[in-house]
Protein backbone atom coordinates (compact mmCIF):
# COMPACT_ATOMS: atom_id res chain seq x y z
CA UNK A 1 0.00 0.00 0.00
CA UNK A 2 2.83 2.63 1.07
CA UNK A 3 5.05 1.09 -2.23
CA UNK A 4 2.08 1.87 -4.82
CA UNK A 5 1.25 5.25 -2.92
CA UNK A 6 4.87 6.49 -3.47
CA UNK A 7 5.05 5.11 -7.16
CA UNK A 8 1.76 6.69 -7.92
CA UNK A 9 2.99 9.67 -6.31
CA UNK A 10 6.28 9.96 -7.77
CA UNK A 11 5.22 8.97 -11.34
CA UNK A 12 2.24 11.70 -10.90
CA UNK A 13 4.84 14.46 -10.63
CA UNK A 14 3.74 15.53 -14.42
CA UNK A 15 0.43 13.34 -14.57
CA UNK A 16 -1.31 13.79 -11.22
CA UNK A 17 -3.80 10.93 -9.60
CA UNK A 18 -7.16 11.68 -9.42
CA UNK A 19 -7.14 12.37 -5.08
CA UNK A 20 -4.19 14.60 -5.69
CA UNK A 21 -6.13 16.62 -7.68
CA UNK A 22 -9.05 16.50 -5.71
CA UNK A 23 -7.22 17.65 -2.56
CA UNK A 24 -5.73 20.35 -4.49
CA UNK A 25 -8.77 21.52 -5.71
CA UNK A 26 -10.25 21.32 -1.90
CA UNK A 27 -7.37 22.92 -0.26
CA UNK A 28 -7.67 25.78 -3.17
CA UNK A 29 -10.93 26.34 -2.24
CA UNK A 30 -10.35 26.17 1.35
CA UNK A 31 -7.10 29.04 0.34
CA UNK A 32 -9.96 30.85 -1.56
CA UNK A 33 -12.51 30.72 1.25
CA UNK A 34 -9.85 32.02 4.20
CA UNK A 35 -8.32 35.09 2.10
CA UNK A 36 -11.96 35.96 1.17
CA UNK A 37 -12.39 36.04 4.71
CA UNK A 38 -9.15 37.61 6.10
CA UNK A 39 -9.77 40.09 3.84
CA UNK A 40 -13.56 41.26 4.85
CA UNK A 41 -13.19 40.87 8.33
CA UNK A 42 -9.26 42.74 7.95
CA UNK A 43 -11.57 45.59 6.17
CA UNK A 44 -13.80 48.38 7.75
CA UNK A 45 -17.19 45.85 7.31
CA UNK A 46 -16.80 44.94 10.69
CA UNK A 47 -20.61 44.51 11.33
CA UNK A 48 -21.56 43.17 7.76
CA UNK A 49 -21.05 39.42 8.97
CA UNK A 50 -22.85 40.21 12.27
CA UNK A 51 -26.15 38.62 12.39
CA UNK A 52 -29.23 40.70 13.17
CA UNK A 53 -29.62 39.96 16.77
CA UNK A 54 -26.26 40.87 17.37
CA UNK A 55 -26.81 44.24 15.41
CA UNK A 56 -29.76 44.89 17.64
CA UNK A 57 -27.82 43.98 20.45
CA UNK A 58 -25.49 46.26 19.50
CA UNK A 59 -27.62 48.91 18.92
CA UNK A 60 -29.65 49.05 22.09
CA UNK A 61 -26.23 48.81 23.54
CA UNK A 62 -25.66 52.19 21.41
CA UNK A 63 -28.60 53.61 22.45
CA UNK A 64 -28.27 53.66 26.27
CA UNK A 65 -24.99 54.92 25.78
CA UNK A 66 -25.60 57.71 23.65
CA UNK A 67 -29.12 58.66 26.33
CA UNK A 68 -26.11 58.02 28.96
CA UNK A 69 -24.11 60.32 27.48
CA UNK A 70 -27.03 63.04 26.62
CA UNK A 71 -27.93 63.32 30.01
CA UNK A 72 -24.46 63.83 31.36
CA UNK A 73 -24.18 67.13 28.66
CA UNK A 74 -27.69 68.17 30.16
CA UNK A 75 -26.09 67.58 33.37
CA UNK A 76 -23.40 69.45 32.52
CA UNK A 77 -24.87 72.35 30.92
CA UNK A 78 -26.36 72.43 33.56
CA UNK A 79 -23.56 73.22 35.79
CA UNK A 80 -22.17 75.52 33.32
CA UNK A 81 -24.81 77.43 33.45
CA UNK A 82 -24.66 77.81 37.16
CA UNK A 83 -21.23 78.73 37.12
CA UNK A 84 -21.61 80.74 34.53
CA UNK A 85 -24.44 83.01 36.35
CA UNK A 86 -22.81 82.94 39.59
CA UNK A 87 -19.37 84.71 37.88
CA UNK A 88 -21.71 86.86 36.13
CA UNK A 89 -23.36 88.02 39.54
CA UNK A 90 -20.08 87.94 41.18
CA UNK A 91 -18.50 90.26 38.61
CA UNK A 92 -21.73 92.58 38.43
CA UNK A 93 -21.32 92.88 42.47
CA UNK A 94 -17.85 93.37 41.87
CA UNK A 95 -18.49 96.22 39.75
CA UNK A 96 -21.31 97.77 41.40
CA UNK A 97 -18.70 97.89 44.59
CA UNK A 98 -15.96 99.48 42.65
CA UNK A 99 -18.16 102.25 41.48
CA UNK A 100 -19.35 102.65 45.01
CA UNK A 101 -15.55 103.00 46.34
CA UNK A 102 -15.07 105.37 43.82
CA UNK A 103 -17.55 107.51 44.60
CA UNK A 104 -16.80 107.01 48.12
CA UNK A 105 -12.93 107.92 47.63
CA UNK A 106 -14.44 111.25 45.82
CA UNK A 107 -16.51 112.12 48.22
CA UNK A 108 -14.14 111.27 51.63
CA UNK A 109 -11.29 112.96 49.41
CA UNK A 110 -8.83 109.84 49.85
CA UNK A 111 -8.62 110.05 46.02
CA UNK A 112 -6.70 112.32 43.71
CA UNK A 113 -9.60 113.41 41.62
CA UNK A 114 -9.62 115.60 37.99
CA UNK A 115 -13.05 117.01 36.29
CA UNK A 116 -14.27 120.22 34.84
CA UNK A 117 -14.28 123.16 37.39
CA UNK A 118 -13.56 126.43 38.29
CA UNK A 119 -10.72 128.29 39.92
CA UNK A 120 -11.49 131.26 42.17
CA UNK A 121 -8.67 133.59 43.47
CA UNK A 122 -9.71 135.88 45.78
CA UNK A 123 -7.07 138.62 46.84
CA UNK A 124 -7.98 140.35 49.74
CA UNK A 125 -5.26 143.29 50.39
CA UNK A 126 -7.01 144.93 53.41
CA UNK A 127 -7.58 141.58 55.23
CA UNK A 128 -10.98 141.64 55.45
CA UNK A 129 -12.09 138.81 54.84
CA UNK A 130 -14.17 136.73 57.28
CA UNK A 131 -14.11 132.89 57.77
CA UNK A 132 -17.93 133.20 57.60
CA UNK A 133 -17.93 134.46 54.02
CA UNK A 134 -15.62 131.35 53.05
CA UNK A 135 -18.38 129.22 54.82
CA UNK A 136 -20.40 131.00 52.94
CA UNK A 137 -18.34 130.67 49.81
CA UNK A 138 -18.30 126.59 50.06
CA UNK A 139 -21.88 126.49 50.64
CA UNK A 140 -22.82 128.19 47.40
CA UNK A 141 -20.59 126.11 45.62
CA UNK A 142 -22.07 123.04 47.28
CA UNK A 143 -25.38 124.77 46.33
CA UNK A 144 -24.43 125.00 42.97
CA UNK A 145 -23.14 121.13 42.54
CA UNK A 146 -19.61 121.26 43.57
CA UNK A 147 -18.20 117.85 43.67
CA UNK A 148 -14.74 118.39 44.65
CA UNK A 149 -13.19 121.56 46.56
CA UNK A 150 -10.16 122.31 47.37
CA UNK A 151 -8.41 125.02 49.30
CA UNK A 152 -4.68 127.18 48.16
CA UNK A 153 -4.22 123.51 46.65
CA UNK A 154 -3.90 122.26 50.04
CA UNK A 155 -6.72 121.41 51.84
CA UNK A 156 -9.37 119.18 50.49
CA UNK A 157 -13.10 120.21 51.28
CA UNK A 158 -14.72 117.31 53.11
CA UNK A 159 -17.60 116.54 55.56
CA UNK A 160 -15.68 117.48 58.59
CA UNK A 161 -14.16 120.16 57.03
CA UNK A 162 -14.03 123.11 59.72
CA UNK A 163 -12.69 126.91 59.42
CA UNK A 164 -11.51 129.41 62.05
CA UNK A 165 -10.01 132.88 61.85
CA UNK A 166 -6.22 133.21 63.49
CA UNK A 167 -5.25 136.43 64.07
CA UNK A 168 -5.88 137.62 60.51
CA UNK A 169 -5.39 134.46 58.97
CA UNK A 170 -7.48 131.30 58.44
CA UNK A 171 -6.70 127.40 59.66
CA UNK A 172 -8.46 124.94 57.58
CA UNK A 173 -8.30 121.44 58.71
CA UNK A 174 -5.68 122.53 61.33
CA UNK A 175 -3.88 123.80 58.04
CA UNK A 176 -2.96 128.10 57.95
CA UNK A 177 -4.17 128.67 55.02
CA UNK A 178 -2.29 132.04 53.25
CA UNK A 179 -3.47 134.94 51.14
CA UNK A 180 -4.62 134.54 48.08
CA UNK A 181 -7.10 132.34 48.72
CA UNK A 182 -7.56 129.85 45.91
CA UNK A 183 -10.62 128.27 45.07
CA UNK A 184 -10.85 125.17 43.15
CA UNK A 185 -13.96 123.50 42.75
CA UNK A 186 -14.79 120.43 40.13
CA UNK A 187 -18.81 120.76 39.20
CA UNK A 188 -20.50 122.43 36.12
CA UNK A 189 -18.33 125.30 35.44
CA UNK A 190 -21.33 128.14 34.52
CA UNK A 191 -23.39 126.83 37.83
CA UNK A 192 -20.48 127.57 39.82
CA UNK A 193 -19.62 130.79 38.35
CA UNK A 194 -23.20 131.70 38.72
CA UNK A 195 -23.06 130.50 42.65
CA UNK A 196 -20.44 133.09 43.30
CA UNK A 197 -21.40 135.92 40.92
CA UNK A 198 -25.24 136.89 41.82
CA UNK A 199 -26.20 139.89 43.17
CA UNK A 200 -25.13 139.63 46.94
CA UNK A 201 -23.16 136.59 46.65
CA UNK A 202 -19.51 135.66 47.46
CA UNK A 203 -17.71 138.55 44.45
CA UNK A 204 -20.35 141.16 45.29
CA UNK A 205 -19.60 141.24 48.90
CA UNK A 206 -15.43 140.86 48.28
CA UNK A 207 -15.53 143.64 45.50
CA UNK A 208 -18.00 145.73 48.22
CA UNK A 209 -15.80 148.40 49.41
CA UNK A 210 -15.92 147.54 52.85
CA UNK A 211 -13.70 144.66 51.71
CA UNK A 212 -12.32 145.72 48.78
CA UNK A 213 -10.80 142.61 47.66
CA UNK A 214 -10.58 140.88 43.76
CA UNK A 215 -11.86 137.49 42.68
CA UNK A 216 -11.07 136.47 39.76
CA UNK A 217 -13.03 133.26 38.44
CA UNK A 218 -11.76 130.97 35.82
CA UNK A 219 -13.48 127.88 34.09
CA UNK A 220 -11.21 125.26 32.83
CA UNK A 221 -12.10 122.04 31.44
CA UNK A 222 -9.78 120.49 33.86
CA UNK A 223 -9.54 120.92 37.50
CA UNK A 224 -6.85 119.16 39.01
CA UNK A 225 -7.22 118.23 42.87
CA UNK A 226 -4.44 116.15 44.35
CA UNK A 227 -4.55 116.54 47.88
CA UNK A 228 -6.68 114.47 49.68
CA UNK A 229 -7.13 113.18 53.14
CA UNK A 230 -6.78 110.33 55.27
CA UNK A 231 -9.91 108.44 56.17
CA UNK A 232 -10.47 108.66 59.94
CA UNK A 233 -12.30 106.03 61.67
CA UNK A 234 -14.66 107.45 63.75
CA UNK A 235 -14.03 107.13 67.63
CA UNK A 236 -17.77 107.71 68.95
CA UNK A 237 -20.44 107.00 65.44
CA UNK A 238 -21.25 103.54 64.30
CA UNK A 239 -23.39 102.07 61.84
CA UNK A 240 -26.59 101.92 63.29
CA UNK B 1 3.22 18.65 -3.95
CA UNK B 2 0.16 19.50 -6.06
CA UNK B 3 -1.70 20.27 -2.64
CA UNK B 4 1.12 22.79 -1.95
CA UNK B 5 0.26 24.33 -5.38
CA UNK B 6 -3.56 24.13 -5.18
CA UNK B 7 -3.43 26.44 -1.45
CA UNK B 8 -1.18 29.14 -3.64
CA UNK B 9 -3.50 29.25 -6.56
CA UNK B 10 -6.35 29.52 -4.18
CA UNK B 11 -4.32 32.08 -2.20
CA UNK B 12 -3.90 33.47 -5.19
CA UNK B 13 -7.30 33.56 -6.58
CA UNK B 14 -8.29 35.77 -3.52
CA UNK B 15 -5.95 38.10 -3.39
CA UNK B 16 -6.16 39.11 -7.09
CA UNK B 17 -10.01 38.50 -8.32
CA UNK B 18 -11.16 39.61 -4.92
CA UNK B 19 -14.09 37.76 -5.66
CA UNK B 20 -16.96 39.21 -3.37
CA UNK B 21 -19.80 36.81 -1.46
CA UNK B 22 -22.87 37.09 -1.48
CA UNK B 23 -23.83 38.84 1.74
CA UNK B 24 -26.22 36.41 2.67
CA UNK B 25 -23.55 34.03 2.93
CA UNK B 26 -21.35 36.17 4.99
CA UNK B 27 -22.01 34.96 8.30
CA UNK B 28 -21.39 31.46 7.64
CA UNK B 29 -18.20 31.57 6.05
CA UNK B 30 -16.36 31.26 9.39
CA UNK B 31 -18.26 28.35 10.75
CA UNK B 32 -17.67 26.88 7.00
CA UNK B 33 -13.75 27.65 7.17
CA UNK B 34 -13.83 25.74 10.76
CA UNK B 35 -15.52 22.56 8.98
CA UNK B 36 -13.02 22.93 6.52
CA UNK B 37 -10.36 22.86 8.71
CA UNK B 38 -11.33 19.81 10.43
CA UNK B 39 -12.33 18.31 7.39
CA UNK B 40 -8.32 19.32 6.06
CA UNK B 41 -7.23 17.71 9.37
CA UNK B 42 -9.07 14.91 9.62
CA UNK B 43 -7.82 14.02 5.88
CA UNK B 44 -3.93 15.18 6.85
CA UNK B 45 -4.83 12.04 10.08
CA UNK B 46 -5.71 9.79 7.44
CA UNK B 47 -2.87 10.46 4.90
CA UNK B 48 -0.50 9.74 7.44
CA UNK B 49 -2.24 6.22 8.99
CA UNK B 50 -2.15 5.15 5.16
CA UNK B 51 -6.07 5.16 4.95
CA UNK B 52 -6.51 8.11 3.16
CA UNK B 53 -9.52 8.27 0.51
CA UNK B 54 -10.23 10.91 -1.34
CA UNK B 55 -13.71 9.97 -2.00
CA UNK B 56 -14.11 9.89 1.65
CA UNK B 57 -11.84 13.54 2.01
CA UNK B 58 -13.92 15.03 -0.65
CA UNK B 59 -17.20 13.83 1.07
CA UNK B 60 -16.38 14.72 4.50
CA UNK B 61 -15.38 17.96 3.52
CA UNK B 62 -18.36 19.32 1.53
CA UNK B 63 -20.81 17.60 4.35
CA UNK B 64 -18.87 19.00 7.03
CA UNK B 65 -18.95 22.68 5.35
CA UNK B 66 -22.33 22.30 4.11
CA UNK B 67 -23.65 20.82 7.83
CA UNK B 68 -21.79 23.52 9.98
CA UNK B 69 -23.17 26.33 7.80
CA UNK B 70 -27.06 24.41 7.44
CA UNK B 71 -26.83 24.48 11.64
CA UNK B 72 -25.89 28.06 12.12
CA UNK B 73 -28.52 28.83 9.12
CA UNK B 74 -31.30 26.95 11.12
CA UNK B 75 -30.01 28.28 14.86
CA UNK B 76 -30.43 32.05 13.04
CA UNK B 77 -34.10 30.94 11.45
CA UNK B 78 -34.87 29.90 15.38
CA UNK B 79 -32.68 32.73 17.17
CA UNK B 80 -30.25 30.59 18.38
CA UNK B 81 -27.60 31.46 15.94
CA UNK B 82 -25.00 32.94 18.02
CA UNK B 83 -25.43 29.95 20.38
CA UNK B 84 -25.30 27.48 17.59
CA UNK B 85 -22.07 28.83 15.75
CA UNK B 86 -20.52 28.66 18.76
CA UNK B 87 -21.49 25.05 20.13
CA UNK B 88 -20.22 24.19 16.37
CA UNK B 89 -17.11 25.76 16.82
CA UNK B 90 -16.40 23.91 20.31
CA UNK B 91 -17.36 20.93 18.60
CA UNK B 92 -15.45 21.35 15.43
CA UNK B 93 -12.25 22.87 17.24
CA UNK B 94 -12.40 19.10 19.66
CA UNK B 95 -12.33 17.39 16.26
CA UNK B 96 -9.57 19.31 14.93
CA UNK B 97 -7.39 19.11 18.27
CA UNK B 98 -7.86 15.68 18.38
CA UNK B 99 -7.01 15.27 14.51
CA UNK B 100 -3.82 17.38 15.50
CA UNK B 101 -2.64 15.04 18.25
CA UNK B 102 -3.26 11.99 16.04
CA UNK B 103 -0.97 13.53 13.15
CA UNK B 104 1.35 14.66 16.01
CA UNK B 105 1.25 11.20 16.94
CA UNK B 106 2.25 9.40 14.02
CA UNK B 107 4.71 12.15 12.69
CA UNK B 108 6.50 12.22 15.93
CA UNK B 109 6.00 9.35 17.60
CA UNK B 110 5.26 11.20 20.84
Amino acid sequence: MPETQQRNGRGGWLRPSRSQLLVAVILAICALVVTLQIRSSAGEQDYAGLRRTELVALLDDLTAESRRLETEIAELRNTQQQLLSGADRQRVALEEAERRRDELAILSGTAPTVGEGIQVVISDPNHAVTETLLLNAIEELRDAGAEVMEFNDQVRVVASTWIAADGDRFVMDGVTLNRPIVIEAIGQPHALTEALRYRGGLVSEIQDERIGGTVSITSSAEITITSVRDPETPRFAKPA
Amino acid sequence: MYAILGLVIGVALGVFLQPTLPPALEPYLPIAIVAALDAIFGGLRAYLEHRFSDKVFAVSFISNVLIAALIVWVGDQIGVGAQLSTAVVVVLGIRIFTNAAAVRRVLFHA
